[in-house]
């Protein structure tokens, strides 16, 4: 005998239409976050030994695409994690704050090895070394290690992730007030173009 | 030619331009000659520019701080004659300045300009004297033994 379809029973049409991958029921909120963090666009931004971990991560072997953070991108206006990866100077210090005020809200940041987390290596005779990228930008993820490993990075991907999960859309103010505490720091005048030397 | 030979060559073309020897010291590490800062441009275009010498490369041009006085070595590649040698020209601290060889050697440009930047060691003739890796308003320099680390810069802190 065919095997015939179970007959529908009419009371129930409508919560079928439920069931059929038709409709999903959600919060805007969730879908939000899930959307954000389903695409979580790192920029492109490598500053020492770590950035080539960072290569790793974006390449074949570890995939960061898997995860939908695969396009770095080549400005910060498009990106919304900055993945500091490596030795910070104090000359680069005030162009790694300018990149980060270019980007766009809501924007993440992940301190990537020793060095970004604290000076690493260089915490005690590096006079150029800022002693960790939070004294000049608001880190949200730290991955220690040096280099960390691939993996490590991933795994802190993941938990960028998890913050978008949690993010609440009318709680944004939080992270601003966070952001304004470090105006101060790492707001060197960069020299005006045409200056020697620059 | 052996490195002694091309001492020897040296010590005898400007036998006023050479402070000492500096095999006949106890030290270790390569033979140098120590040269009169106002004499060692003129050593060094000698070396280059004489056919017997010809020594067509400027391997390194390094700043040092001895401790007590600061120094600039210079070592000159002969790929004729297969022969290296080192030159040091030792200078004051308060005022170490030597002429520059850049215009003998395009490859002393940038590393007098880090010599400059770290050490503060002046070289006088050379076409832009500007800090090459430190910030352009970084105060003193860093690499000499008496330097003291800043505080902070542009309000970061850099004493935790
Ligand atoms: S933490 Fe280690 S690997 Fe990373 S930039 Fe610093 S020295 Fe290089």
């Amino acid at each position: 005998m065919p095997p015939t379809a179970p007959p529908v029973n009419p009371a129930n049409q409508n919560q079928d239409l439920l069931t059929k991958d038709t409709i999903l029921l959600t919060t805007v909120e969730d879908f939000v976050n899930w959307c954000r963090r389903s695409s979580v666009w790192p920029l492109t931004f490598g500053l020492a030994c770590c950035a080539i971990e960072m290569m790793a991560v974006g390449a074949t072997k570890f995939d960061i695409d898997r995860f939908g953070s695969g396009p770095f991108r080549g400005t910060p206006r498009q990106a919304d994690l900055m993945i500091v990866a490596g030795t910070v100077t104090h000359k680069m210090a005030p162009r790694v704050k300018r990149l980060y005020d270019q980007m766009a809200e809501p924007k993440y940041v992940i301190a990537m090895g020793a060095c970004t987390i604290g000076g690493g290596p260089y915490w005690k005779y590096g006079y150029h070394v800022v002693k960790g990228v939070d004294l000049v930008i608001p880190v949200d993820v730290h991955v220690v290690g040096c280099p960390p490993r691939p993996e490590a990075l991933l795994e802190g991907v993941f938990k960028i992730q998890d913050l978008m999960k949690r993010e609440k859309l009318l709680d944004r103010l939080r992270t601003y007030h966070k952001r304004e505490t470090y105006k101060g720091a790492g707001n060197a005048a960069m020299p005006a173009p045409g200056t020697p030397g620059r | 030619m052996t490195r002694a030979e091309a001492h020897a060559a040296i010590l005898a073309k400007f036998p006023d331009a050479i402070v000492r020897d500096g095999r006949e010291g106890k030290e270790a590490g390569d033979p140098y000659l120590v040269v009169k800062a106002e004499r060692l441009h003129d050593v060094v275009k000698w070396m280059k520019e004489d056919p017997g010498m010809r020594f067509e490369v400027l391997q390194c041009l390094s700043g040092v701080d001895y401790g007590k006085d600061l120094a600039s070595v210079y070592h000159l590649d002969s790929w004729t004659n297969k022969v290296t040698v080192c030159l040091r020209v030792e200078l004051p601290r308060e005022k170490p300045e030597v002429a520059s060889i850049t215009d003998l050697y395009g490859a002393a440009d940038w590393h007098e300009r880090e010599a400059y930047d770290l050490l503060g060691i002046t070289y006088t003739g050379h076409p832009k004297l500007v800090r090459i890796l430190c910030a352009e308003d970084w105060v003193g320099y860093p690499l000499r033994k008496d330097y003291v680390f800043p505080k902070e810069y542009h309000g970061i802190k850099n004493d935790l």
